[in-house]
């Protein structure tokens, strides 16, 4: 579904990315960790273009998402993406944020747009907020919301990046909840996250990055049991001490 | 001797005043909706990442905001009507002074506001056009559907600012001749060696008009304000 071979990125003499290549097989759950600065939410926008890359190359679902004749609005229509700080559109009720992108984009009509889009709000348990605006929603439903907008454009994959690190405490489990649904009915996704309780229930594999390069890149039961590069294990010693 | 105020002129002139004030506004009204579209276009083109646009857009925007706008108007006062009649085949004598005040008054302007709004497009979040384009919109439909609505509402204060400046300034038509209302308060003074009543007047009758606008710019300001 994704494969990503030997991509290489910089900005001046820093290089973000150095040299990464590994792939995501379809209805495979990919979690990628790893210290800030690391590089592993650059890598997780290379995969649908949003961060052009220098060299290397990254296939999605066959097509190649470096190359210029690309049409990449087409592929990041089918290619669902979460971010940190949602980024749901505030002019817009919750309906039209649903709605939007299925209409502008895929070319649905409005009532078949609302329609889908009111059955993924249901799904992820906010149907009783559909008139509201994302102001009026608290960070942890305002992602749930992100999530069903993504899903209501049909992805063949998901990528998220960091859902749950600008979100209070007692808010990160509903997304997570939703998450590790939408895990568990198959969905290949890509998550960048801090959060190893998700890793560890959902995860096939854990990618670990450091320095722009990935460091690990194993089954979770290995990643977690015994972690090769001594730089994970004072990763995982620091972030599952508490 | 002190000078003895006659205002006995003023009623006899209001409906020449009030032609006048058609014209001023009407020149506005041009130049602030020309203002707007342009100058958003020209805010697009100086973010574009096309660097011929970005360059034009730079260009433009820094040439008009360095000269003086009596100096522009004059120009198209000049320039304009000739090569409007030419192109056209208007007859020599058409009045083409109101069409030149507008085009150079909207031209102007639109430096101004192309300024206004890419401060306004700059301030929604680059995380927004990044989940449109994640969701597929091209850039145009980003811009359109979610950039420019959030920018434009973002904005509203400084244009209505920016519009109350733009009416104070079109009493700069009167280089060109041009019954505007300063135009007309103007004549009449001159006609009846009243002039420094009917300034008077047509001060008092910006000053009404523009603090009563920048009053409600503040009251919409705050009732609108974002929390």
């Amino acid at each position: 579904m994704i494969q990503i071979s030997h991509v290489s990125k910089n900005y001046g003499s820093f290089d973000v990315l150095k040299d990464c290549s590994t792939t995501v097989s379809k209805g495979e759950v990919i979690v990628v960790c790893g210290p800030s600065g690391s590089g592993k939410s650059t890598l997780i926008k290379c995969v649908n273009g949003l961060e052009p890359f220098q060299s290397g190359e990254i296939i999605v679902n066959g097509t190649s998402v470096g190359d210029p004749k690309t049409n990449l609005s087409k592929l990041r229509a089918h290619v669902g993406m979460v971010f940190q700080n949602f980024e749901l559109f505030p002019h817009m009720s919750i309906t039209q944020n649903l709605a939007i992108a299925q209409v502008k984009v895929l070319g649905r009509q409005q009532d078949e747009a609302i329609d889908k889009g009111l059955k993924l709000l249901d799904r992820v348990g906010l149907k009783a907020h559909a008139h509201k605006f994302p102001g009026q929603l608290s960070g942890g439903q305002q992602q749930r919301v992100a999530i069903a907008r993504a899903l209501a454009m049909d992805p063949i994959c998901m990528l998220f990046d960091e859902p749950t690190s600008a979100l209070d405490p007692e808010m990160v489990n509903e997304v997570l909840d939703v998450m590790t649904e939408l895990a568990q009915e198959g969905m290949t996704m890509m998550c960048v996250t801090h959060e190893m309780g998700f890793a560890k229930r959902v995860a096939n594999r854990v990618i670990f990055m450091d320095h722009g390069r990935i460091v690990e890149d194993d089954s979770k039961e290995a990643f977690f049991a015994n972690p090769r590069s001594e730089r994970a294990q004072q990763f995982l010693a620091k972030i599952l001490h508490h | 001797m002190v000078y003895e105020f006659d205002w006995s002129s003023i009623p006899g002139a209001l409906p020449i005043l009030w032609d006048g004030m058609a014209v001023s506004l009407e020149i506005t009204l041009i130049a602030i909706v020309v203002g707007i579209v342009w100058g958003t276009l020209l805010a697009m083109m100086r973010l574009s990442s096309i660097k011929p646009l970005s360059l034009f857009a730079a260009g433009y925007v820094n040439l008009f905001r360095a000269v003086p706008l009596v100096m522009v108007l004059l120009w198209f006062f000049l320039i304009v009507p000739r090569f409007i009649a030419d192109l056209f085949g208007l007859p020599p004598n058409t009045d083409l002074r109101l069409a030149s005040a507008m085009i150079g008054f909207a031209l102007f302007e639109s430096a101004y506001y192309s300024e206004i709004i890419r401060a306004g497009i700059q301030s929604v979040p680059k995380g927004q056009m990044a989940a449109c384009q994640a969701l597929g919109m091209t850039y145009g439909q980003a811009m359109r559907l979610v950039i420019l609505p959030q920018a434009f509402r973002n904005m509203v204060p400084l244009l209505l600012t920016q519009a109350i400046i733009l009416f104070q300034d079109t009493s700069l038509v009167y280089v060109s001749a041009l019954a505007d209302f300063f135009g007309s308060a103007y004549k009449v003074g001159d006609r009846d060696g009243r002039l420094v009543e009917l300034l008077l007047f047509a001060g008092l009758v910006y000053f009404v008009l523009c603090f009563a606008a920048s009053m409600l710019v503040k009251h919409l300001q705050k009732k609108y304000q974002p929390a």
